[in-house]
C-alpha cells in the first residue's frame, strides 16, 4: 500500500551512517548475551554467576543449582533466544512484505490457524500439555498461511500488499470465530486454552525447542536471503520487475520464511504478538529502512526483549510467574510509545 | 490544395463517468448512482431482516403482522412481543452495526489503512478490559467491587473512552497524524490484550467464561435500556460523522494539499477521531466487541459502492445489516444460539474474501 504513508519530508530521519549501524548491531548483539547470561542466572532460586559458569564448563557437577542450570533454565533460554529472534524476524519481513505498519506475523494467518488447531487438539483429542500442542499448532499455522496466500494471490492483481493484509485479516477472523464458537460452549478447553494463548516460556523442556530448532534454522536463512529483494519491493512493484527481480519468486521466499519463523514460535511458546508487531518499528529508528540491517537487528532486539520480559516476569510474580507475553506488553508498550513520540517516525 | 483539419483525438473507448454533477444551493457535487443505490438497497434489506427477526422465535409472528404492529396497528398481545421483548434487541443490534461501520470507515479514511480499525487500534480492547474486569474482579479486591457496582456496559464504556483519550493524547504532538495514531494504536491494543488474556488465567473458569462471552459479543437480553445511551449517541454523533464526509475526502490528498485546500487540519483531525471513538465506545458498551464489523465492513462498502475511499452512510448500513442478519442467523438457522460476534465474521470473512478474488479494482484505502 503505497499511499499508506505521507511523512512531511522534514519528518524522515536520514539514513544512518554504515558506522552507525554497525554499533547498532554490536549493542544489540551484546544486549542478547546479557540477557541471556540474566535469564540463566536469575529465577525463583537466585544462583551466582561463579556457578553458573561451573554448571555450564563442567557437565560431571550435580549440584542442585548446577542441574536447575542444566535442565531447566539453559533450555528455556535456548527456546526464548530461537523464539524471539524468530518473532523479530517474522515481523521485519511482513511489515516488509505487506508495507504496512499494522502487519503483524500472524496477519498472514499464522496465529488464528495455529489458534484452531489447538483448541481442536485440546477439545477433540483431549491433549493437555504445552509439548503436546507443537504439532497440531506448527500444522495449523502453515495451512493458515496456505489458504491466506492462496486466497490472496488469487485476485487479478495477485499478491498485492493490500490484498494479502485484507485476506489475511478476513480469514483470521473467520478462523477466531470457529475458534470462539467452541469456546463459548466449552468450559473444559476454555481453561486449557487460556493459558496457551498467553505466550510462555515456561513449562517448554528442551525436546519443544529441539522440534522448532530446524524450521527456525530453515526459517532464518530464507528471510536473510530475502532481505535484498524486500529493499527492491520496496520501489514498488513494477520498478522491481524493472530492475530484473523476480516478483513472484520474491514473494513466495518472504512468505515461506514468515510461515516457518511464526508459525515454530507460536508452536512453541503460543502466540505472542508483541515481538513480531514493535520491534521492528523500534529498530527501523535505528538502522532505517534497509531489510539487510534492519533484519538481522530485529532478529537480535526481538531476542534481547523476549528474554528480559521472561526474566521480570519471573521476578515480579516470585515465587511464581508472569507470562511472559503479558509483561512483554506491559513493559514494552510504554517505552514503544515513548519512543514513537521522541523519534522521527521512519516510514515504512 | 486545401490542408485537412487535423483530426480531433477520439474520445476513449467506454464511458468513464465520475458521477453526475450536482448542486443544491452552495453545496456540489458529484453523484454516483452507486452511492446512492448501495446504501438504500442495504437500508431496504435492513429493514426486512428486522422484521423477520422480530418475528421469529417462540412465539412466531407473521412479516405482515410485524409490519402492522411496528406501526402501531396491531393485537395488544402482538405489541408487548413485539415492541416490549423483541425490537430491543434487533435495534440494537442495528445501531451497534452502524456506529461500528460508520467508525470503522472515519478511521480507516483517516488513517489512510485498511487494517485501521477500532479492533487494530486498541479501542474495543481498552472495553473489554473494563468489562473483563468487571465481570472477574467483582468478587475480590476492591477497585473491582467499585467496577463491578458500575456494571460491565459502563465499565466497558469507561475503558473504551479511557484507551480512546490515551490514544488521541499519546499520538498528540502538534495535531495528529495518521501514521503515528496507528503505532500508538498498537501498543495500545497490545497492552489491552494482555491484560484480558491475564484477567481470564487469573479468574474461576465460570467467570472466565461468561467473559468469554462478553468479548465475543452477544445481543441476548437487550432491553430499552440499553437502547437509550446507544440511541442518543448515534442519533448526536452519525450527523457529525456524515458533515465530516466532505473534509475526509480532502483529508485523502494528503495533510499539505488539505491545508492549502483551506481545511483547518488541526480541527478536522480531532474531530475525526473523537468522532470514530465515541461512536465504538457506545457500540462497545452495549453489546461487546463485535469484532470484525468495523474492519471489514468499510472494504466491503468501498468494494461494491466503487468510490476512493469507505463510504460513511454505506458503512454504517451494511454494518447495522451484518449484526441484524447474523443474529437473525444464530436465532434461526443454527441449532444452538451462539453470540452474534461469531456469526458476523462467519458471514462477512466469506464475502470479502470473494470480492478479493473477484475483485476488477484496487482500491488505496
Amino acid at each position: 500500500m503505497a499511499t499508506t504513508v505521507d511523512v512531511p519530508a522534514r519528518d524522515v530521519a536520514r539514513p544512518p551512517t554504515p558506522p552507525r549501524r554497525l554499533g547498532t548491531l554490536v549493542l544489540l548483539l551484546a544486549l542478547v548475551v546479557a540477557a541471556a547470561l540474566a535469564s540463566i542466572a536469575i529465577g525463583s532460586r537466585s544462583i551466582g554467576l561463579p556457578e553458573v559458569w561451573g554448571a555450564l564448563l563442567d557437565p560431571p557437577l550435580d549440584t542442585d543449582e548446577a542441574v536447575i542450570v542444566r535442565e531447566l533454565r539453559l533450555p528455556r533460554t535456548a527456546l526464548g533466544l530461537m523464539v524471539g529472534a524468530a518473532l523479530g524476524l517474522a515481523g521485519g519481513l511482513m511489515q516488509g512484505h505487506t508495507r504496512n505498519p499494522l502487519g503483524d506475523p500472524g496477519l498472514l494467518g499464522v496465529t488464528a490457524g495455529a489458534s484452531l488447531a489447538v483448541v481442536l487438539a485440546i477439545s477433540v483429542l483431549g491433549i493437555s500439555t504445552p509439548a503436546g500442542y507443537v504439532w497440531f499448532a506448527f500444522a495449523g499455522a502453515l495451512a493458515g498461511t496456505v489458504l491466506v496466500y492462496g486466497i490472496g494471490s488469487a485476485g487479478p492483481g495477485g499478491a498485492t500488499p493490500v490484498t494479502l493484509a485484507l485476506a489475511g485479516a478476513a480469514l483470521s477472523a473467520l478462523l477466531y470465530a470457529l475458534v470462539r464458537a467452541i469456546l463459548v460452549s466449552d468450559e473444559q478447553t476454555l481453561d486449557s486454552f487460556r493459558f496457551w494463548v498467553v505466550g510462555s516460556l515456561a513449562g517448554r523442556d528442551a525436546s519443544v525447542a529441539w522440534q522448532v530448532a530446524p524450521f527456525l534454522a530453515l526459517g532464518l536463512v530464507l528471510a536473510l536471503v530475502n532481505a535484498p529483494a524486500l529493499n527492491l519491493l520496496g520501489l514498488g512493484e513494477d520498478v522491481a520487475r524493472g530492475l530484473g527481480q523476480r516478483i513472484w519468486l520474491a514473494r513466495a521466499v518472504g512468505l515461506a520464511a514468515i510461515t516457518l519463523l511464526c508459525g515454530a514460535a507460536t508452536a512453541a511458546c503460543g502466540p505472542i504478538a508483541f515481538v513480531g508487531l514493535v520491534v521492528p518499528h523500534a529498530v527501523r529508528a535505528l538502522t532505517g529502512p534497509d531489510h539487510r540491517w534492519l533484519l538481522p537487528c530485529s532478529a537480535l532486539a526481538g531476542a534481547a526483549l523476549l528474554l528480559v520480559a521472561d526474566v521480570i516476569g519471573r521476578v515480579v510474580a516470585h515465587p511464581g510467574e508472569l507470562q511472559v507475553g503479558i509483561v512483554l506488553a506491559l513493559v514494552g508498550a510504554p517505552f514503544f510509545v515513548a519512543l514513537v513520540r521522541r523519534r522521527k517516525t521512519v516510514a515504512l | 490544395m486545401s490542408v485537412a483539419a487535423p483530426a480531433r483525438p477520439e474520445p476513449a473507448a467506454g464511458p468513464v463517468r465520475a458521477g453526475r454533477p450536482v448542486r443544491v444551493g452552495p453545496v456540489s457535487g458529484l453523484l454516483r448512482w452507486r452511492d446512492v443505490a448501495v446504501p438504500a438497497v442495504a437500508f431496504a434489506v435492513l429493514v426486512l431482516a428486522a422484521a423477520l427477526s422480530i418475528g421469529r422465535g417462540d412465539y412466531p409472528i407473521g412479516l405482515g403482522e410485524v409490519l402492522r404492529t411496528l406501526v402501531g396497528l396491531g393485537e395488544q398481545t402482538q405489541e408487548f412481543v413485539v415492541l416490549q421483548l423483541r425490537a430491543p434487541r434487533v435495534v440494537v443490534g442495528a445501531l451497534v452495526g452502524l456506529a461500528l461501520g460508520v467508525s470503522g470507515a472515519l478511521f480507516q479514511t483517516f488513517a489512510r489503512n485498511p487494517l485501521a480499525a477500532p479492533d487494530t487500534l486498541g479501542i474495543t480492547t481498552g472495553a473489554s478490559v473494563g468489562a473483563v474486569a468487571a465481570i472477574v474482579l467483582s468478587g475480590g479486591t476492591s477497585t473491582g467491587a467499585i467496577l463491578g457496582g458500575l456494571g460491565v456496559p459502563v465499565a466497558a464504556l469507561l475503558g473504551a473512552l479511557a484507551t480512546g483519550a490515551l490514544l488521541f493524547g499519546l499520538a498528540w504532538r502538534t495535531g495528529i497524524d495518521g501514521y503515528r495514531l496507528v503505532l500508538v494504536g498498537i501498543a495500545l491494543w497490545s497492552v489491552g490484550a494482555a491484560l484480558v488474556d491475564w484477567l481470564l488465567t487469573r479468574a474461576e473458569i465460570h467467570d472466565a467464561a461468561s467473559a468469554y462471552v462478553w468479548i465475543t459479543g452477544s445481543l441476548n437480553a437487550r432491553t430499552w435500556d440499553d437502547v437509550v445511551p446507544l440511541g442518543l449517541a448515534v442519533a448526536v454523533l452519525l450527523p457529525l460523522a456524515l458533515a465530516a464526509g466532505r473534509v475526509l475526502g480532502v483529508l485523502q490528498f494528503g495533510d499539505d494539499t488539505a491545508r492549502g485546500l483551506g481545511v483547518r487540519l488541526t480541527g478536522a483531525q480531532t474531530a475525526v477521531v473523537l468522532l470514530a471513538v465515541c461512536l465504538v465506545a457506545f457500540a462497545v458498551s452495549a453489546a461487546g466487541p463485535i469484532t470484525f464489523v468495523a474492519l471489514v465492513v468499510p472494504q466491503i462498502a468501498v468494494r461494491l459502492t466503487g468510490g476512493s475511499r469507505p463510504p460513511l452512510l454505506a458503512a454504517g448500513l451494511l454494518g447495522a445489516l451484518l449484526v441484524v442478519g447474523a443474529d437473525l442467523v444464530t436465532r434461526t438457522v443454527l441449532p444452538q444460539a451462539l453470540p452474534v460476534g461469531i456469526l458476523t465474521a462467519v458471514i462477512g470473512a466469506p464475502y470479502l474474501l470473494w470480492l478479493l478474488v473477484r475483485g476488477r479494482r484496487r482500491s488505496t484505502v
